[in-house]
Order: structure tokens, then C-alpha cells, then sequence
């Protein structure tokens, strides 16, 4: 069996006196869809950051595609990084460039490639990530909420990456939207063989796009299964995410 | 899923041979970035052989799909295998979506010219507006007192005022020490060391502590004043306090504009005697005046018009730094980037207008003869 693209061991995050994770173990293989769900403040968002080397874990070790990252030289980790992409929650777009430019700055950086060429490839990703041809030329200022996070999403995918990371890509979405970014999720993954982490809230996403759904709860992950088998578990946590009025209505329309 | 490609990393090749590109290697873009785009220039033949090629991104697709226009007929695959032949298809779909290039209408100087009119004209028109709805403001504040908000205004006078003592009292007193050093030496050689006392006093009173005062103010104070209300704009706090049903301009300008009247000439006063006391030390240090001898000449030279000449200034630079450095600040939109540019703009312009309106006062006391 191959490497695993993420694999946690034993991870333990504090803040001061907080204990946010203890003893962690989290692992995605290669071309899953994987989301992480948990209450608010279990630390999803958290081990994001740390599994993308934004923030350093209190113990523990974090591999990607096979390489430890704790502890990682700055070369080695620039080298990791052009190998993932991520979209914030807030698309975190740089306020002072057009669409076009945002998607382009990962491309110039990394590459060689002539500028007309860059120019091309960052049309054909704000394509791909399903905004109109017009927004290339447009400020993040002059986006909607929906275009920011397509906008963002086609940055993250701007040196094809192996692994997607997206943290709450459909918040805020009107449902239309949402479903057309949980399509252009499993269409990247298709076309592209990615491997996408999704932080999400967001049941209907959970349902549709992802293989396996890891829950986070009392500083680990508690269990990281099909959406299918994780809604008939008995964890009381986990009976209690999934059996709202909204879950109930989620798993209805799926089934 | 398979597993990864055996060899990620071999160079992309494109060999034209017997009316067929044969393509072999990884056509993606870490390889063609390293290796530069293999296809040979000119038209190309439309049968491309795909069975030695490697992986495949999107940067790989988009330089083939390119190729595919520079035949000359519709292009023949060999070989492709399904998942580059689906990933070839993503492209081709989106290019098409990504084609019309809008270009951008060329504009003739008539309408450059009418266009700049009125972005000018528009602009005058916002500052006005401005103008008047803080004059309203701060005559509401002045019929109501008690209306008044306190605590910001405090906080303001802490911050503008009495954190401002340190740099304003020791950018006086080096100004003082210059002008007397200065002046003291062409004065010495006329054997007049004495009239370096009018020379400090009558420069700091009237011009130097105010102006000194005022531009460090600017710097401090209205930049801060600026990239505040322009970071609000941008995390729609202004819009919050407006839906709750605050005035923003009660909240964040009244204060400011009330906090700095007050304390630009408290300040002046302060620059006004280290400047003084700059100048006394080096009258005594290096022209033989001593400190009585420069407080009883100061006595006969400085009365209190020369005094309220500066001091008096004070309150009007006071009123343009805050209206400049909260106007720019309600000027933001957008992102980070516009806070920087209208600070910046803030600080300059604030500085502009104290100097004209100081130019404009010495013509106006000239005149009147004080």
C-alpha cells in the first residue's frame, strides 16, 4: 500500500493551560475526499493549520507525502508547499491584485514559465473553478461572497496540486452555489486525481463529496469513516451531531 | 485510483517525425517549468501520438490544447489514455468559456478629460458634504453637551496629547538649540550675540512650535486617525454602527476633531517653551548669555500678541489634520491596500494644508499689522 498523503501521529496542540488535541492520529490516503467535522472549537481549523505548516503542533508528527514536517528545514518545506494548495475561509485574496494576478502569483513564483503562459493558465483556473471570464480583470472588492471562494479556490488549484485544502468552502453559499462548488470538488478530483481535506459544516457537502468524514471531538479524532457508517455510530458526540433536525433532513434527501 | 506516475519528473518531449508528434515525458508544470516548452514552432501535424506520454496536468493540457490550434486540420490522438483524453476535454471546455478576451475600448482625451472633470468635481462635492455633516455633527455635540461621548474623547486626548509629549518636547528643544546656533553665529560677528534671544522666542513663538507641533501631529495622530476609520470601512463596522443606530460621525469624528482643538494648542505651548529653553542653553552655552540675561531681554521682546500669534493657529491646524485624517479614512473601500494608499494621502495632504493655511496666516497678520 502506498504512502499515505497525510498522516498525523500523536499530535498534541495547547495553548497556555488548553489542551486542544492530545494524542491525535488522522491519515488520508492518496485521491480520498476527506472532510473534518467537530463542534465549534474542537480544532478543526487548528489542525489544518498544522497539518499545512502554519503552525507548529506542541508534540507529535505530521507527514506529508511522507515527509515529516515538524521541525522541517525552510527549503524542504518550500518545496512541500508548492505541492498543496489551500483555500482560507475568508478567500484571503490579496485585496491589491485582480483575480487573474491572485491566481498568477503562485505561478510566477514557482515557475518559469513565460508570463503570456501564465496569463492563459490562470484564465483556464478561474474557468475551471466556474467564475465568469469577466471576473478575471476585477478586484477581490468587486466580488461577490460565492466569487471570492471560487476565486480562492482557483488560486489553491493554481500549480495542480496533489492535495487540496479547503476550510469551509460553502459557508456562506446560497445552495445553488454550494452545490456547484461540492461538483467543481469531485470534478477536480476526477480530472485532476487531487486529494481534498475539507473543513466543513455544511451536511449536504458531507453527504455528496466525501469518502471518508473524520469527526474531532473530546481532543482527538474520535472516528473517521463514510458518512453512511459515521451516522450509526454510538459515540454520544457524534449521535448528537448527526441527529438534529437538519442532519435528519440532509441523510433524508440523500437516501 | 493508480498509484503515482512512474516518473513524475521526466523531461516533456515533443518529436515531430513522418507527419506525427510523438509526445513522451511528464507535460506537467514543475517539468515544463524546469524543461520550457518542447513543441517545435510553426504549424504542426495533426497526428499526435500520446502512448509514451507520462503525467498530465492542466498546465500540460493547456500547451496541447494550444498545439491543437497551430494545425492545420482537425487533430488525429494515438494512444491517449482516457483520464489525459478527460482532462484534455476540461481544458478545450474551459478555454472556450475563457475566449472572448474583452479588450479594453480605446479612449479619446476629450473623454479622459471629461471623465477626470468629473471624478474632480465629484470629489470636491464628497469633501463638502463632509464638511457639513461634521459642522452638524459637532454643533448637535455643542447643543447637547451631555450627548457628548466621554470616554472616546478622552481616550483621543491621551493618545493625541499627553502621548505626544516626549517627541514634540524634544523635537522643540533641538529646534531651539538649531535657530540659536544658527543665528547665533552671524549675530556674534556683528557683536549682537544678545539679539539671539529675539531671534529663538520670536521664531518658536510665532512660527516654529506651532508648525513643528503641527506636522508631528499629522504624522502621529491623523495617519492614525485615517487607517482606523478606513480599516472600519473595510470590516463593514461602520455599516454596524449605522444599522444599530449611531451616528459613525458622533462616534469616531466628533471626539477626534474636539480631542485635537484641544490639544494642538496645549501642545504649541509646550513646544513653545522648549524651544525657548533649546535656544536659552546655547545662548549660554556658546554666546555668553546667561539665563537672567536672556529671560530679562525675553521680557522686553515677547509680548502676549506674539504669543497668541502662534498659539492661535493651533486650533485651525487642529480642524484640518482631523477632517483630512477622518475624511481620507471614510474614503477606503476595498481592501488593505486602499487603507495604505489613504493613509498616506492623509499625512501628505494634512501636512500641505498646514503649511499654505501658516503662508496664509503671515499674509493676513501682515496685513492687519500684528
Amino acid at each position: 500500500m502506498a504512502t499515505p498523503v497525510i498522516e498525523v501521529r500523536g499530535l498534541r496542540t495547547q495553548f497556555g493551560l488548553k489542551v486542544v488535541h492530545e494524542d491525535l492520529d488522522f491519515s488520508v490516503r492518496r485521491g480520498e475526499i476527506v472532510a473534518l467535522v467537530g463542534g465549534s472549537g474542537s480544532g478543526k481549523t487548528t489542525l489544518l493549520r498544522e497539518i499545512t505548516m502554519l503552525d507548529a503542533p506542541s508534540a507529535g508528527s505530521v507527514r506529508l507525502f511522507g515527509e515529516e514536517t515538524v521541525g522541517i528545514g525552510e527549503a524542504a518545506a518550500f518545496a512541500l508547499r508548492r505541492r498543496f494548495g489551500m483555500m482560507f475561509q475568508l478567500g484571503a485574496l490579496f485585496s491589491s491584485l485582480t483575480v487573474r494576478e491572485n491566481v498568477a502569483v503562485p505561478l510566477r513564483e514557482h515557475t518559469r514559465l513565460p508570463a503570456a503562459l501564465i496569463d492563459d493558465i490562470a484564465e483556464l483556473k478561474i474557468a475551471l473553478a466556474g467564475l465568469p471570464p469577466d471576473a478575471a480583470e476585477r478586484y477581490p472588492a468587486q466580488l461577490s461572497g460565492g466569487m471570492i471562494k471560487r476565486a480562492a479556490v482557483a488560486r489553491a488549484i493554481a500549480l495542480d496540486p496533489d492535495l487540496l485544502f479547503l476550510d469551509e468552502p460553502t459557508a456562506g453559499l446560497d445552495p445553488v452555489g454550494a452545490a456547484a462548488l461540492d461538483e467543481l470538488v469531485l470534478q477536480l478530483r476526477d480530472t485532476l486525481g487531487l486529494t481534498v481535506v475539507i473543513v466543513t459544516h455544511d451536511l449536504d457537502t458531507l453527504w455528496r463529496v466525501t469518502d471518508r468524514v473524520a469527526f474531532l471531538g473530546e481532543r482527538r479524532v474520535l472516528a473517521c469513516e463514510p458518512m453512511p457508517v459515521l451516522t450509526r455510530s454510538e459515540h454520544p458526540l457524534i449521535r448528537a451531531y448527526f441527529t438534529g433536525p437538519r442532519a435528519r433532513a440532509a441523510a433524508a434527501a440523500q437516501a | 485510483m493508480p498509484d503515482a506516475p512512474p516518473e513524475p519528473l521526466a523531461p516533456p518531449l515533443a518529436e515531430c517525425q513522418a507527419g506525427r508528434v510523438r509526445l513522451a515525458g511528464a507535460w506537467t508544470v514543475t517539468a515544463l517549468s524546469a524543461h520550457g516548452d518542447p513543441l517545435p514552432a510553426g504549424e504542426l501535424p495533426t497526428c499526435f501520438d500520446a502512448s509514451a506520454l507520462g503525467a498530465l496536468d492542466t498546465t500540460g493540457a493547456l500547451l496541447l490544447v494550444h498545439a491543437e490550434g497551430r494545425c492545420a486540420g482537425a487533430v488525429a490522438w494515438e494512444g491517449l489514455r482516457d483520464e489525459h483524453a478527460e482532462l484534455l476535454d476540461l481544458v478545450r471546455r474551459h478555454r472556450h468559456a475563457a475566449a472572448p478576451h474583452a479588450d479594453a475600448a480605446s479612449v479619446g482625451v476629450l473623454a479622459l478629460l471629461g471623465r477626470d472633470t468629473c471624478r474632480r468635481l465629484a470629489e470636491a462635492r464628497d469633501i463638502l458634504a463632509f464638511l457639513g455633516e461634521a459642522c452638524v455633527a459637532c454643533w448637535r455635540a455643542l447643543l447637547l453637551p451631555h450627548r457628548l461621548r466621554l470616554t472616546p474623547l478622552l481616550a483621543n486626548v491621551q493618545r493625541a496629547g499627553f502621548e505626544a509629549l516626549p517627541i514634540v518636547g524634544l523635537l522643540s528643544f533641538l529646534m531651539g538649540i538649531v535657530i540659536a546656533y544658527q543665528g547665533g553665529q552671524q549675530l556674534r560677528t556683528y557683536g549682537a550675540s544678545l539679539f539671539v534671544v529675539d531671534l529663538v522666542t520670536l521664531t518658536m513663538l510665532r512660527e516654529m512650535a506651532v508648525i513643528l507641533t503641527a506636522i508631528i501631529v499629522a504624522g502621529r495622530t491623523g495617519s492614525a486617525y485615517t487607517a482606523q476609520i478606513g480599516t472600519m470601512r473595510v470590516t463593514e463596522e461602520i455599516d454596524a454602527l449605522r444599522t444599530i443606530g449611531i451616528r459613525p460621525l458622533d462616534l469616531l469624528v466628533v471626539p477626534k476633531i474636539f480631542a485635537l482643538v484641544l490639544v494642538l494648542p496645549l501642545l504649541t505651548v509646550y513646544a513653545d517653551m522648549m524651544g525657548v529653553f533649546g535656544g536659552m542653553f546655547i545662548a549660554d552655552l556658546m554666546f555668553g548669555v546667561s539665563f537672567t540675561e536672556f529671560l530679562q531681554r525675553l521680557e522686553q521682546v515677547v509680548s502676549l500678541r506674539h504669543f497668541l500669534v502662534g498659539v492661535g493657529k493651533a486650533p485651525v491646524f487642529a480642524l484640518l489634520i482631523a477632517l483630512v485624517g477622518c475624511y481620507q479614512g471614510f474614503k477606503v473601500s476595498g481592501g488593505a491596500d486602499a487603507v495604505g494608499r489613504q493613509t498616506t494621502v492623509s499625512v501628505v495632504q494634512a501636512i500641505f494644508l498646514v503649511i499654505v493655511v501658516d503662508a496664509a496666516f503671515s499674509v493676513l497678520f501682515s496685513a492687519l499689522r500684528v
